[in-house]
């Protein structure tokens, strides 16, 4: 350990692998003082500036908040505060695109300066030793600081850590061309920097102190060296130039010559790493009380009049930042964030500057080619020369990672080490093929964290079903188990002399025959009801096969026939009224669901299409009126009530559609006359027939009871007057149908025998049926007119 | 307002396969002028040949594969694939030896893997390796030096050689290679291995009029140019140091080794570095990046079994030079050889310290 002192007294450092130097262009800024910083008119600033979750948010909108004042409390150890920049009020707190090469979206505070830039009280503490270290971390946490050299890390997270640390290494290397950033804070407030170096030496008490510098900051060096001068356990380290001797890992490899293993930190060797600006921050949290709401930010690239460092506050556009360096950026000329090696481009000048951003590129056409330009070179196949390996400060084989990558071969990729990639762009930088190697390792990454999540997803998935597989094996194992043990149980009872064994048993046996005359019973009720059941599948049928327009009709005069001719039966009455109404409520449902139909159809098509089974139907329920309207003219012809006659019809044909309005307030009889003679000779021989049915079935008042039930039910889905007058042989037929069954032997045969004849009759009733409405729907287009 | 938006690294350091192609094209030039002072223009004109036939093939299958011509007949790969083939080709060979060998080195050898990156063999030594099997009497008429040849030979006579077989005076190909005492004339070293057979020493193969004063009269110039041309490169950092200098140590050591155990069978370690294509292999064939190893430990491990190869076969096979065999037997192993020499990452596989 001695020999590395010895070894960086000698002024001689290890070599990390690879490397490249990259025209530096730090010209540009480095000699020019830093611009102070200007308060723009909107500060955006990203809840979430580091790596680990972003604190909860402790204002709202429309507060007014004074400089400096804490945006965000955090509660966890990897979740660092933000704070008000400068005093003003907070107009919105929404989604908007925060610094990320992926060009995300994350929840920002939209503050609008007042101008007066007000600070909070503040509670400046000159001599940090007579804080406590558990104090002095505190301060550093509430402070916000996160490491400000690109990685955004918690420092309170490094500066707390409880491993013996032998080295604390400062990070000033800066090794990304144009940056200056830290160079310029360095020739400006050396002494500020060494303060905070002197606090993490207090909290940490390393063994050494290294800084580590490239030999091309000479200004920087000196000033360095001027203020460590006295402290004798601070090494000033000037490194060779070479990029990226900047990066943590290899930073230490040059400094102490050891390597830090993968995957875990640098604290594990006894090492800490501080970049210079977060010395910076954390000497200005501790001593002046001030939090992290500005840092010095490089603007430079030779598309900018004036390139230089400024001060930035946290939340500064990046437009803003450009402007005051003189840049209007006519041409949408791209931004790069970070350097040209590792930063990412941004998709608009809007993205504020956060607590990493280090430096703003504007670089002009012959700095860096716009990809769209005829110079710009193109990618082409890899000719395995092996540059990007010899270059590649991890000692990654780059070409290999290259084709496995496009091979999407996973394990190939872990077995080439591809996570120990830093993403310098060393390989790139150098491929003479021009190929975006690290694009390629960068979307091989990403399919591999998303394949992993997917892989844990799938073994959740897998344990649970294997969980929900065993526990269904084991309750059917314990059921069957219970089952098994109460049957024995019960055995066991029965087998016993005891009364109570004896009593179930008996009860046992009541309930064999209790379940005996139940089956009985039933099998002899399913005979009675075999035959409702018939005679609904027929009804069914003759509605589906036959299309007939009556079918519920025929149904209904089917039931009301046999009701006359069980007419001395009581018994056979009460079925005859049972199926009645079962009938009854049937034809109501259907119609129900038919009458929504309906409504959508339009009236013309009414003729046109008869096949369509909505017409059908439609039919049906004017048959169903038909028949009621029938029934009624029988009834009323027994009765002598003609009243109620003319009643039923005026609510039948007011529900009539417009096209057959003509039939308005026109009696049965004079409609019929109206529109068509055959119709009235129809009409006066079901006239004549229901008279004789009626000398028939006197004495059957029950079951026309019935069908008044039927028919009321029926009555509003009454439809076309005009049409229903087509059905009127169909009725006839049937009556006759019914007559003809009538002289047939056994009531209780009846209405099977009446069923299958009807299926034949009314069928052919309903082809009758069928030709007459369509010339009863023609003519009663005419009738308006003839009216 | 949206800016375009591009992966970092943003700069480049702008070097291209094409030039690395054009700077390894340029680096032969003092070799192959050597060769045109020592051996006239045969070789210029096999070159001339060889490079249009390989942008005919290129550009023919390029254009079948449906690939983006321009950028990729440009991007000189071809170009060095027959100026290689054109520089090892018997000065005198007929005109068909350097077009068939061209179009198989392009359409076959590159093309067929998948073109540039893709091909698993080093194309000009395979079209060569082609020829020297296929037509092993046109393959191995070498012509002999210029100052040896019983008659001028002007740019027209190589010509009416190269195209017809006999020059407008009507002589033959083997009518040129015949020395003024009436024997053929072959190279150095199938003058020596012939000699070998014959039963005489390497010190008594030395006093052939092919060889000279030194290693061979031309041979050593030629190869001093390709020597030139590779310090060149390798200053410019075109190839990588560790294959040529691995090779040419290996084959040092090898015939060092069997000139100390034999020195009457065996020919001096420096005749072995100048006589042959030892120096056109050791930088400009066996540096070949696509077919070789792409690490450092992979290519010292690459030029060192190359170097083995050429001198075992030298020595003990059947043909008198070795640098192609040697090479295709290397580019086969290449792979194992990546394989077993990958670096190790940073970070693992530390061994503890202290």
């Amino acid at each position: 350990m001695e020999s590395v002192i010895e070894r960086i007294e000698r002024g001689s450092f290890w070599q990390f692998h690879g490397g490249i130097h990259p025209p530096e262009q730090k010209f540009l800024t480095c000699t020019k003082p830093i611009a102070s910083a200007q308060i723009p008119e909107q500060l955006i600033i990203p809840i979430r500036q580091h790596i680990g979750q972003a604190g909860n948010l402790v204002v709202k909108v429309g507060d007014k908040v004074l400089k400096g004042q804490i945006l965000s409390a955090c509660d966890s150890p990897m979740s660092v505060p933000i704070h008000a920049p400068t005093s003003g009020t907070i107009t919105a707190i929404q989604s908007m695109a925060i610094p990320h090469p992926s060009g995300l979206s994350e929840a920002c505070i939209i503050l609008t300066p007042d101008g007066e830039d007000t600070w909070k009280q503040r509670h400046i503490c000159p001599d940090f030793h007579l804080l406590s270290k558990i104090q002095i971390i505190e301060k550093i946490a509430n402070a916000g600081i996160s490491g400000m050299g690109g990685a955004g890390f918690p420092t309170q997270v490094k500066v707390s850590t409880l491993a013996k640390i032998d080295y604390l290494i400062i990070n000033a290397a800066e090794c990304e061309p144009y940056i200056t950033a830290d160079d310029l804070l360095l020739q400006e407030h050396s002494p500020t920097i060494l303060d905070g170096i002197k606090i993490i030496d207090h909290l940490l008490s390393p063994k050494n102190i290294l800084i580590g510098i490239e030999e091309n900051k000479t200004e920087a060096t000196d000033a360095l060296k001027k203020a460590t001068a006295d402290i004798d356990h601070i090494k000033i380290c000037v490194i060779p130039t070479k990029y990226p001797s900047g990066g943590e890992k290899q930073l230490i490899k040059i400094l102490t010559g050891q390597e830090v293993p993968s995957g875990v930190l640098p604290s594990s060797l006894g090492m800490v790493m501080q970049n210079v600006a977060t010395c910076f921050a954390i000497a200005d949290a501790v001593i002046n009380d001030t939090p992290l709401i500005k840092r010095v930010v490089t603007i430079s690239g030779q598309a900018l009049e004036k390139p230089q460092n400024v001060w930035a506050l946290i939340g500064t556009p990046v437009g803003f930042l450009t402007r005051q360096c003189g840049y209007n950026n006519s041409k949408n000329r791209h931004l790069i964030m970070g350097g040209p090696m590792m930063g990412f481009s941004l998709p608009h000048d809007q993205i504020p500057v956060i607590k990493t951003t280090n430096c703003i590129l504007a670089p002009s056409e012959i700095e860096i080619a716009s990809p769209f330009s005829s110079t710009s070179s193109k990618e082409v196949e890899c000719i395995r020369c092996g540059q990007c390996a010899d270059v590649c400060p991890a000692q990654l084989l780059p070409q290999e990672l290259q084709w496995s990558a496009k091979a999407k071969d996973q394990a190939q990729l872990a077995k080439l080490n591809l996570f120990d990639c830093i993403e310098c762009g060393a390989c790139a930088y150098v491929c003479p093929s021009q190929i975006p190697l690290v694009h390629y390792y960068r979307v091989a990454k990403a399919e591999i964290r998303q394949q992993k999540l997917l892989d844990i997803k799938a073994e959740k998935a897998k344990v649970r079903f294997e969980a929900r597989k065993q526990r269904l094996e084991r309750e059917k194992v314990a059921r069957a188990e219970k089952h098994k043990k109460a049957a024995e149980a019960r055995k066991a009872r029965m087998n016993t002399d005891t009364s109570a064994a004896k009593s179930e048993k008996s009860a046992v046996a009541d309930a064999l025959a209790r379940v005996k005359a139940k089956k009985a019973q039933a099998s002899i009720k399913q005979n009675t009801a075999e035959n409702d059941s018939e005679d609904a599948t027929t009804t069914t049928t003759t509605t589906s096969a036959a299309e007939s327009s009556n079918t519920s009709t025929v149904d209904i005069t089917v039931e009301s026939v046999a009701a006359v001719d069980d007419g001395k039966s009581q018994v056979a009455n009460a079925i005859a009224r049972a199926k009645a109404k079962k009938l009854a409520q049937k034809n109501q449902a259907q119609i129900d669901s038919l009458d929504t139909l309906q409504n959508n159809e339009s009236p013309s098509s009414l003729t046109s299409s008869q096949a369509a089974p909505v017409v059908i139907d439609r039919k049906a329920k004017v048959a169903v009126a038909v028949a009621k309207a029938k029934e009624k003219k029988r009834q009323a012809s027994a009765a002598n009530s003609p009243s109620s006659q003319v009643d039923i019809i005026d609510t039948a044909t007011k529900a009539l559609k417009p096209n057959a309005v003509n039939l308005d307030s026109v009696s049965d009889d004079k409609a019929t006359q109206a529109i068509d003679k055959k119709a009235k000779v129809a009409a006066a021989m079901v006239k004549a027939k229901a008279q004789a049915k009626m000398k028939a079935s006197l004495g059957t008042e029950t079951s026309f009871n019935n069908l008044e039930k039927s028919t009321t039910n029926l009555e509003s889905n009454i439809d076309l007057g005009a049409t229903s007058e087509c059905d009127v042989p169909a009725q006839v037929k049937n009556v006759e149908a019914a007559k003809t069954k009538k002289t047939q032997g056994e009531p209780q045969t009846v209405s099977n025998i009446d069923t299958k004849n009807l299926d034949r009759k009314t069928k052919i009733a309903a082809a009758i049926a069928k030709a007459k409405a369509k010339k009863l729907a023609a003519s009663s287009d005419k009738s308006p007119t003839s009216e | 307002m949206a800016f375009w938006i591009a992966s970092s690294p943003h700069n480049h350091q702008k070097n291209e396969t094409s030039s690395l192609m054009r700077l390894v094209v340029y680096a032969t030039i003092p070799g192959i002028f050597a060769q045109w002072y020592f051996f006239g223009w045969g070789n210029l004109i096999h070159i001339s040949l060889a490079v249009a036939a390989a942008i005919i093939a290129e550009f023919t299958v390029l254009a079948l594969r449906n690939k983006k011509i321009t950028p990729q007949l440009f991007d000189g790969s071809a170009i060095l694939t027959a100026v290689l083939l054109g520089i090892s080709l018997p000065a005198l060979a007929p005109w068909w030896i350097s077009v068939i060998g061209s179009l198989f080195a392009i359409a076959l050898v590159k093309q067929l893997y998948g073109g540039l990156g893709h091909n698993p063999f080093n194309p000009a030594m395979a079209a060569y390796v082609m020829l020297l099997i296929s037509f092993p009497l046109q393959m191995t008429q070498w012509q002999p030096p210029l100052s040896l040849l019983a008659m001028d030979i002007q740019l027209s006579d190589t010509l009416a050689v190269i195209f017809s077989g006999y020059t407008p005076q009507g002589y033959s190909v083997e009518q040129i290679r015949t020395h003024i005492d009436g024997f053929t004339m072959a190279t150095p070293l199938d003058t020596v291995k012939t000699n070998m057979t014959l039963g005489l020493t390497v010190v008594e193969s030395m006093q052939a009029p092919t060889i000279g004063k030194h290693f061979g009269v031309g041979w050593e110039w030629i190869n001093a140019g390709f020597l030139l041309g590779g310090l060149f490169l390798l200053g410019k950092e075109a190839i990588p140091w560790s294959t040529p200098v691995s090779f040419l140590l290996s084959l040092f050591i090898c015939s060092f080794i069997a000139f100390m155990i034999s020195p009457d069978s065996n020919a001096s370690t420096m005749f072995h570095w100048f006589t042959g294509a030892t120096m056109l292999g050791a930088f400009f064939i066996i540096t070949d990046p696509v077919s070789g190893a792409t690490s450092v430990k992979g290519r010292l491990v690459f030029g060192a079994l190359a170097g083995l190869l050429v001198f075992l076969i030298r020595k003990f096979g059947g043909y008198p030079d070795a640098v192609a065999f040697a090479v295709l037997l290397c580019n086969m192993a290449a792979p194992l050889i990546d394989q077993y020499t990958r670096p190790r990452t940073y970070g693992h596989d530390l061994e503890v310290k202290k």
